[in-house]
């Protein structure tokens, strides 16, 4: 039995897209196979790992805990958002200056998640962004070059905030 | 790890999502926020034939300030409570609590009703609702009726509320200008669930004297459970560091566990006790900062 799929509008990094989706299909994998969006990562399928934290209508989710449907008429923001023109925006030029990143695999949940904290907290404290990222795992670096990476990327959008 | 098939509602009205719930009861699952249902579909533990999702019922997301009492609507979502500067000015302790449910990503989607229909014993906003003595309101085929927290808390993952009965308001007490709280809990990693939490509520007379305590633990019994006993012993006392420490040795009586593999019932009990006195210290810190 293959139920019919129901159609959706959604908008993905300020693109429009048109979709029929099974109810049943996970908002992550609608993403990565119904779109090629491969940027986000899909870790445990159960909410735990973060990997697959997205920007819903704004504001950081898990896409593993969200079927697609319900992103009907949604705005989404996947870390494919994040540069512009082939070129490293402020927090992912931190992450990659500061070793913020080894595997890989978690960055894209840890990018979106510092994303909502810097815009939340301009200039958190070490504790504040340990708490703000403690919702993604990391099995490489040892979450101290992240918290790093996040430090430097707040100072670096103070800074060109500045010079504006 | 991928959800079985199921047939998919979206009410956008109370009255709809009831009507739906009359039909399909049984078989059907609620959708709020998903952050434990669709964990559950996701390994199949739960597979629901029907998914009634409530997200675009926009009536139910709202926090109202009454005279005693704070309305939030069932919908309303964990993160917007935990930020609210009137929820932090007049009832501190479920903002306090609140940021302790996981992660912020999880309390962004994560709402009111879904925690209190989820009913995980480790549950804060439950354990927040049972010291304050607030209610909960459901909206079902008879019409809307009140559960006290007592009511709801029917047992472990299993709300007082019946397959065709939807949570569409809960009640938090304002916390008065007399009382002081605290709100603490241990988990193993930041966001865990609780190993054992601890909220109370105290009502302070001249000279620190507790004329009244609510005392409630979570993570270490079936639901979460009042502890009366630590509240009697509390009640009338001067609180000073062993007045706290006689009552914070009651703790135990209150839990109600096996040991399991997160922790033994032993350090539970443990726990509590530390807990308790650390909660009911902070309480009358605060008290004494007024």
């Amino acid at each position: 039995m293959r139920p019919v799929g129901r159609k959706i509008t959604v908008t993905v990094n300020g693109e429009q897209y048109v979709r029929e989706v099974e109810p049943r299909l996970l908002l992550a994998d609608f993403l990565r196979h119904g779109l090629q969006l491969f940027g986000t990562h899909v870790g445990c399928e159960h909410g735990v790992c973060g990997a697959c934290t997205i920007l819903f209508d704004g504001v950081a989710q898990r896409s593993c805990l969200i079927f697609a449907i319900q992103a009907d008429g949604a705005e989404i923001l996947t870390v494919e958002s994040l540069a512009q023109s082939g070129k490293l925006n402020l927090l992912q030029k931190a992450f990659h200056e500061h070793h913020g990143l080894q595997c890989g695999f978690c960055t894209p949940g840890m990018l979106m998640t510092a994303l909502e904290l810097l815009r939340e907290n301009p200039s958190p404290s070490d504790q504040e962004v340990r708490a703000g990222i403690s919702g993604v795992l990391c099995r490489c670096t040892g979450y101290k070059q992240i918290v790093d990476s996040i430090n430097a990327a707040a100072l670096a959008i103070a800074g060109a905030e500045a010079a504006e | 790890m991928k959800p079985a098939p199921f047939e998919y509602f979206v009410p956008t009205s109370v009255e709809e999502a009831v009507e739906l719930l009359a039909r399909h009861g049984d078989d059907a699952k609620v959708l709020a926020g998903g952050q434990s249902l669709v964990p559950m579909m996701n390994f199949r533990l739960a597979q629901p034939a029907v998914l009634i999702d409530i997200n675009r019922i926009v009536e139910l997301g709202y926090i109202r300030e009454g005279d005693s009492s704070i309305a939030i609507g069932a919908m309303t979502r964990q993160r917007v409570v935990e930020t609210s500067p009137m929820v932090r000015d007049k009832c501190a302790i479920l903002s306090e609590a609140l940021a302790n449910v996981g992660h912020q990503a999880i309390r962004n989607r994560g709402t009111m009703g879904g925690t209190l229909a989820h009913g995980d014993p480790a549950a804060e906003v439950a354990t927040v609702l049972l010291t304050l003595g607030g209610s909960v309101t459901v909206a079902g085929p008879q019409g809307k009726r009140e559960l006290s927290p007592e009511e709801l808390l029917a047992g472990p993952y299993a709300a007082g509320i019946s397959s065709d009965e939807l949570i569409v308001e809960i009640n938090f007490p304002i916390l008065a200008a007399n009382e002081t709280h605290g709100f603490l809990e241990m988990s193993r990693r930041h966001g865990d669930f609780a190993l054992a939490g601890v909220a109370a509520v105290l009502r302070m007379g001249e000279g620190n004297i507790c004329e009244r305590a609510r005392v409630a633990l979570c993570g270490v019994a079936p639901t979460p459970v009042r502890a009366t006993e630590v509240e009697n012993q509390l009640t009338g006392k001067r609180l000073d560091a062993s007045t706290i420490q006689a009552a914070a040795e009651l703790a135990s009586r209150a839990v109600d566990c096996e040991d399991e593999y997160h922790a033994s019932r032993e350090y539970r009990t443990h726990l509590c006790q530390v807990y308790v006195r650390r909660t009911i210290q902070l309480a009358l810190e605060r008290w004494g900062n007024n």
